[in-house]
């Protein structure tokens, strides 16, 4: 295989990682989170006097535990320096231009990072003094506190105290790549949308990858020689899996069988189907069963399963360094 | 090896599966708080901190070590964090160890934690990838196979897996920190429980675990002074790593830990290691794990470790106790997980063990592995500096 041909063959798609973490608060940030329900902002004084906002559960300076004391501080405060979001994104707190500031809150030793909403950049000054606007309705995190806006926009009434506290907060995670499988692997689903199943020969020992991984983790030499291997193969262990998975859609209880395909010298994880969940076995020999050629993508879902075939077992003696 | 360290403070938090009464800072706080307490110093005695944890995926904090270091009393101090997988909590450890060896640092406080109810530890082992099908099943869909092919190898009955888990969760019940206590616990209980993976039945699996372990590592300056319990002398750590996937790669046995453990013995001076180590913590997040890694490490020839099970060997009361706090079997809070493994060890050999204490326990065996059991990390500790 020439590097051109290599090259034509990459392969990339987006792929998005995203969860919903919920965090527990613990004592000192849950009672910041549930006075902001009730429009208060408090603080936390550190064994040297020092007042924390947000506050924490330990002095930054020296790891030691802070008191019990919570303080009131605000809801004014000073702008200690800023920097200007003239194109919010979707996950910004303001979805017109803003500033992020660092806002030292009246009775507060430690600034605050927070949202201020001035409405041109040439409003913001350092030092200057801010107040809070609140949200109309609580959502139980760091959102129930709004924004700033300068001072001389007078003040705003503080919500209404709900009942319940905020004992966590939930934060959404999101990131998007472009997930680029590697040209070995291309290569590797190229063949697989031929309905062919490629892998590639260590230069050094001639040991065979299916997948292919572009070299060989015994040694790191390159796997460059291209190897047909056969659609028939052998279950050389296996597992009975009766436990739901989110990423998995396949219906309980299902056997994933590690297969070494005639030809290969490393086996891979396959969906073993059309056969009594109590007859598979190590040993047993297996063949691929592919989806209909019109389905055929770039994907290890075009073989659908593997599935027994009429041939005597494969002796364990013969399998066991595969396991 | 240069300098003399020991294990001077061991803090663990209480284990549970959700510790939703702290933070994430609180939850490692609280174990750092405890060994600081056990090692009678504060913040201000400590040289440098090192963090450990598996994952990022776990808790959604990516380079957690960063706002970490103010609420681990890091400002104007080396601070390091460390990674790998399920051994990472080992390996944080021998890092620690390593910066009083060198004669770096005089007193390291290391952590090691997971908050695993912030996420689902299935759904972040199990991420499907464009172009992939996804039909390896968490750490079980991973492991069960190769413990039927320890089982096919080795002959080994049955119900060694159930003895196991039977022996672990009654040792559970002598540990105040342990998340899964069943007083109620016997073999039928065990046995009659749902198989998840076959052949890993519901009780021979590992909870997911919120929690944190610290320890203490001093030089022998700070070792040799007056304090509750006497120091852990650490005698030997080694690491090994080979890759996940490789032809011809014995997963059920793999080489590195066989070598790893082979060079901690000779590090440690100790040529018959059943006879010479008092009692193993090892990491076992599925029962069969036990005779498997008794093999690895050597204290039973190959295919025979399941013998030392089902003749009681691996007992409390046994010639060669093993996991005796209840194991990863009972509490399992990943990035925690290796470093409670060492922590036992150096309990044991501190005598602070409680109603787990092995009498007489002068040299012990900490023991991690993680990823597809491709990292290995294992100390031995003793009563008497070597």
């Amino acid at each position: 295989m020439n590097q051109a041909s290599q090259e034509q063959t990459a392969l990339s798609a987006p792929h998005i990682l995203e969860y919903d973490y919920r965090r527990s608060l613990g004592p000192v940030l849950s009672r910041f989170f549930t006075g902001l329900r009730a429009g208060k902002i408090h603080g936390i004084k550190t064994q040297s006097g020092r007042v924390l906002v947000p506050p924490a559960e330990y002095d930054p300076e020296t790891g030691e535990a802070t008191t019990d004391e919570f303080v009131e501080v605000g809801p004014g405060g000073v702008v200690e320096t800023w920097a200007w979001v003239e194109s919010p994104r979707a996950s910004h707190p303001l979805s017109q231009p803003f500033a992020f500031a660092l806002i030292k809150l009246d009775g507060a030793d430690t600034a605050l990072l927070h949202a201020v909403e001035a409405g041109e950049a040439s409003q913001m000054k350092t030092g200057m003094r801010v107040t809070p606007r609140w949200a109309e309705e609580s959502q139980g995190s760091i959102k129930d506190l709004s924004h700033f806006v300068p001072e001389a926009e007078g003040n705003a009434d503080a919500p209404h105290p709900p009942a319940e506290a905020t004992t966590d907060i939930v934060t959404p995670v999101h990131v998007e790549y472009t997930y680029s499988p590697g040209k070995a692997a291309s290569r590797y689903l190229h063949g697989l949308k031929e309905g062919k199943i490629v892998g590639q020969a260590s230069d050094s020992s001639g040991l065979v990858y299916v997948p292919p991984r572009g070299a060989c983790p015994r040694d790191g030499v390159p796997t460059s020689r291209e190897v047909e291997v056969s659609s028939k193969g052998t279950v050389v262990t296996l597992t009975i899996v009766r436990v739901p998975s989110e990423n998995i859609k396949v219906e309980l209880p299902y056997c994933t069988a590690n297969i070494l395909l005639d030809g290969a010298d490393q086996s891979f994880t396959g969906l073993l189907q059309e056969c009594n969940l109590d007859e598979v076995r190590i040993g047993m020999r297996v063949e691929a069963v592919w989806r209909d050629p019109s389905e055929w993508d770039y994907s290890s879902e075009n073989i659908k399963h593997f599935r027994p075939i009429d041939e005597p077992d494969v002796p364990f003696e013969e399998i066991k360094e595969y396991c | 090896m240069a300098e003399h360290a020991a294990v001077i403070g061991i803090g663990q938090t209480d284990f549970d599966a959700k510790r939703v009464d702290v933070s994430q800072v609180g939850l490692i706080r609280e174990a750092a708080q405890r060994a600081l307490e056990d090692a009678q110093l504060s913040w201000s005695d400590i040289d440098a901190v090192v963090i450990g944890k598996a994952p990022d995926l776990f808790e959604g904090v990516m380079m957690p070590e960063l706002f970490l270091a103010e609420a681990l009393g890091c400002v104007g101090k080396p601070m390091l964090r460390v990674h790998t997988a399920g051994s990472v909590g080992g390996s944080t450890a021998i890092v620690a160890a390593s910066l009083v060896q060198s004669g770096i640092h005089k007193r390291v406080l290391t952590v090691a934690y997971e908050k695993q109810s912030e996420s689902n530890a299935m759904w972040a082992l199990s991420i499907k990838l464009p172009f992939s099908q996804t039909l390896v099943a968490g750490a079980g869909g991973f492991f069960a196979p190769l413990i039927r092919g320890y089982m096919q190898r080795s002959g080994a009955p049955d119900d060694t897996g159930i003895r196991v888990a039977l022996k672990d969760r009654l040792n559970a019940l002598k540990n105040p920190v342990a998340h899964l206590k069943l007083p109620d616990v016997d073999f039928d209980m065990i046995a009659n429980s749902p198989m998840l993976w076959d052949p890993v039945r519901y009780l021979e699996t590992c909870p997911s675990s919120d929690g944190a372990c610290a320890l203490v590592i001093g030089d022998k300056a700070s070792a040799t002074q007056e304090r509750s319990a006497p120091p852990a002398w650490i005698h030997a750590t080694q690491m090994k790593t080979e890759p996940t996937m490789f032809a011809k790669r014995d997963q059920v046995m793999p080489q590195a830990g066989l070598d790893c453990s082979a060079e901690l013995y000779k590090k440690a001076g100790i040529t018959d290691p059943r006879k010479e180590i008092d009692c193993a913590e090892i990491y076992v997040p599925f029962s069969w794990f036990e005779p498997m890694w008794m093999e690895n490490l050597h204290f039973a020839p190959i295919g025979e470790g399941w013998r030392m099970t089902y003749e009681g060997a691996t007992a409390l009361d046994g010639d060669l106790p093993v996991n005796m706090s209840g194991g990863v079997l009972s509490t399992n809070a990943i990035g925690a997980s290796g470093m409670v493994r060492f922590a036992e060890a150096a309990m044991q050999v501190r005598g602070q063990a409680g109603e787990h204490q092995v009498d007489g326990a002068r040299k012990a065996v900490g023991h991690a592995y993680g990823g597809g059991s491709q990292y290995f990390s294992m100390w031995i500790v003793g009563d008497q500096p070597l």
